[in-house]
């Protein structure tokens, strides 16, 4: 399937320029800035819906089970994913809380949550409510969605503490890694353009 | 000889924030008007760009000065608590020998933060003389604010682990000290600012320029 050619204006520069029709797997960049106007990827719908739901198991995953174990001779510590959060908000520190509550649970779980209720929709052929609202929402989700950022906090806490005692990663560990690879392949793989076409072709 | 590049706002055309859809829009009848796909709001140029900017870019600017001076970590160890600003943390790793992991956090929390300020305050400074200067360039040190903002946050998460791992009662507890609240305020805002800029105002000036 190919997208049909239309005019578009940069969103870094404002040049206007046509985008010919742009095949799955392709790109099509700005002219004058090289910024990215379109970005067409192969199979986007079904791969996006499928990594989408895969995120949400690894998610709850990622969540349910021990994160990480700290022992130093025989007195040891088990972790969760939000341990950090609640502990941070015990001591007062609320601010930081927050802001590591919004960047490692709540945005990725809102990303993961809109895809899902956009696509799922689509796919057995109904309008997703509140779909504009919903996009609004998941751009905002991509912002401060940072699981990425946190696997490197991760690894430099892991070598800061090694020093002092043995650090035991858990299964939530591992599915939390694999959450970074999956999660930004169906963010990569999702393409808003798509839906709308999909929407005004059906109208 | 090359048509001229005509932009959106000589066409009278605005492109939907939200959606990306171009609609023509009638010279003074701007506003209020909303994208007829997506129901956003249209705007030529994103709301008070650069006044958003400057407020957001000198807000962190204050902010990145008690986030390095105070502590934002303390840890105590058998009564005793020692407290790590950002730059210990950077020489405790070089005093250790790691090498890789003093470049990460200094590039991450030192460097990072530094740099978009510096690349804001640039490019506000730029388009308020009306520089024609490599739009191209200024277009990409924009794009590049934009990607590394996040990667400040890697202090904090690193705070956040070693407060939920290090609970041993009297033998050892870590605690997030005031100038972690402080260097989170950087991330968020200097985040915010590169937000509310917008790239397009660049080559907006330097086409006065030519003309």
């Amino acid at each position: 399937m190919e997208a049909a050619a239309r005019v578009v204006a940069c969103e870094c520069c404002d040049l206007l320029q046509r985008i010919g029709s742009l095949a799955e797997g392709h790109t099509a960049k700005c002219r004058r800035c090289g910024d990215v106007l379109r970005r067409r990827p192969r199979n986007g719908f079904e791969r996006t819906l499928a990594l989408a739901f895969s995120s949400l198991v690894l998610f709850v995953v990622a969540n349910s089970f021990p994160f990480l174990a700290f022992d130093m001779r025989g007195l040891a510590t088990q972790t969760t994913l939000l341990t950090g959060v609640i502990d941070l908000w015990n001591q007062g520190k609320q601010e930081i809380a927050a802001l590591v509550f919004l960047t490692i649970e709540l945005a990725p779980i809102a990303q993961i949550g809109l895809l899902l209720w956009v696509l799922a929709p689509l796919r057995a052929g109904r309008v997703p409510w509140q779909l504009p609202r919903a996009f609004r929402l998941l751009r905002h989700a991509q912002t401060w969605s940072m699981l990425e950022v946190f696997l490197i906090g991760i690894l430099v806490a892991i070598v800061k503490l090694l020093a002092m005692a043995s650090v035991v990663p858990g299964v939530a560990l591992w599915s939390f890694v694999v959450l970074i690879f999956v999660l930004s392949g169906a963010v990569a793989s999702f393409d808003p353009e798509e839906v709308w076409e999909h929407l005004e072709a059906r109208r | 000889m090359r048509t001229r590049d005509v932009t959106a706002l000589e066409a009278s055309c605005a492109s939907c924030h939200e959606c990306g859809l171009l609609t023509r829009v009638r010279r003074g009848s701007h506003h209020d008007l909303q994208c007829p796909r997506c129901g956003a709001a249209i705007h030529f140029r994103k709301p008070q760009s650069l006044q958003r900017t400057w407020a957001l870019a000198i807000a962190a600017a204050i902010c990145y000065v008690p986030a390095n001076l105070f502590p934002v970590m303390a840890v105590t160890s058998l009564g005793k608590t020692e407290a790590d600003t950002i730059m210990s943390g950077v020489i405790y790793f070089i005093e250790s020998g790691d090498w890789p992991l003093a470049v990460v956090i200094f590039t991450a929390s030192v460097f990072v933060p530094l740099m978009k300020l510096a690349i804001l305050f640039f490019l506000l400074v730029s388009v308020h003389r009306r520089s024609s200067w490599r739009p191209v360039e200024r277009t990409r040190m924009y794009r590049l604010t934009e990607a590394i903002g996040r990667w400040s946050m890697v202090d904090i998460f690193v705070i956040t682990i070693m407060v939920a791992l290090v609970r041993l009662g009297n033998l050892a507890t870590i605690e997030a000290a005031p100038g972690a609240v402080f260097f989170g305020a950087v991330v968020v805002i200097t985040i915010l600012a590169a937000e509310s800029f917008d790239p397009r105002i660049i080559w907006d000036r330097s086409h006065e320029v030519d003309r």
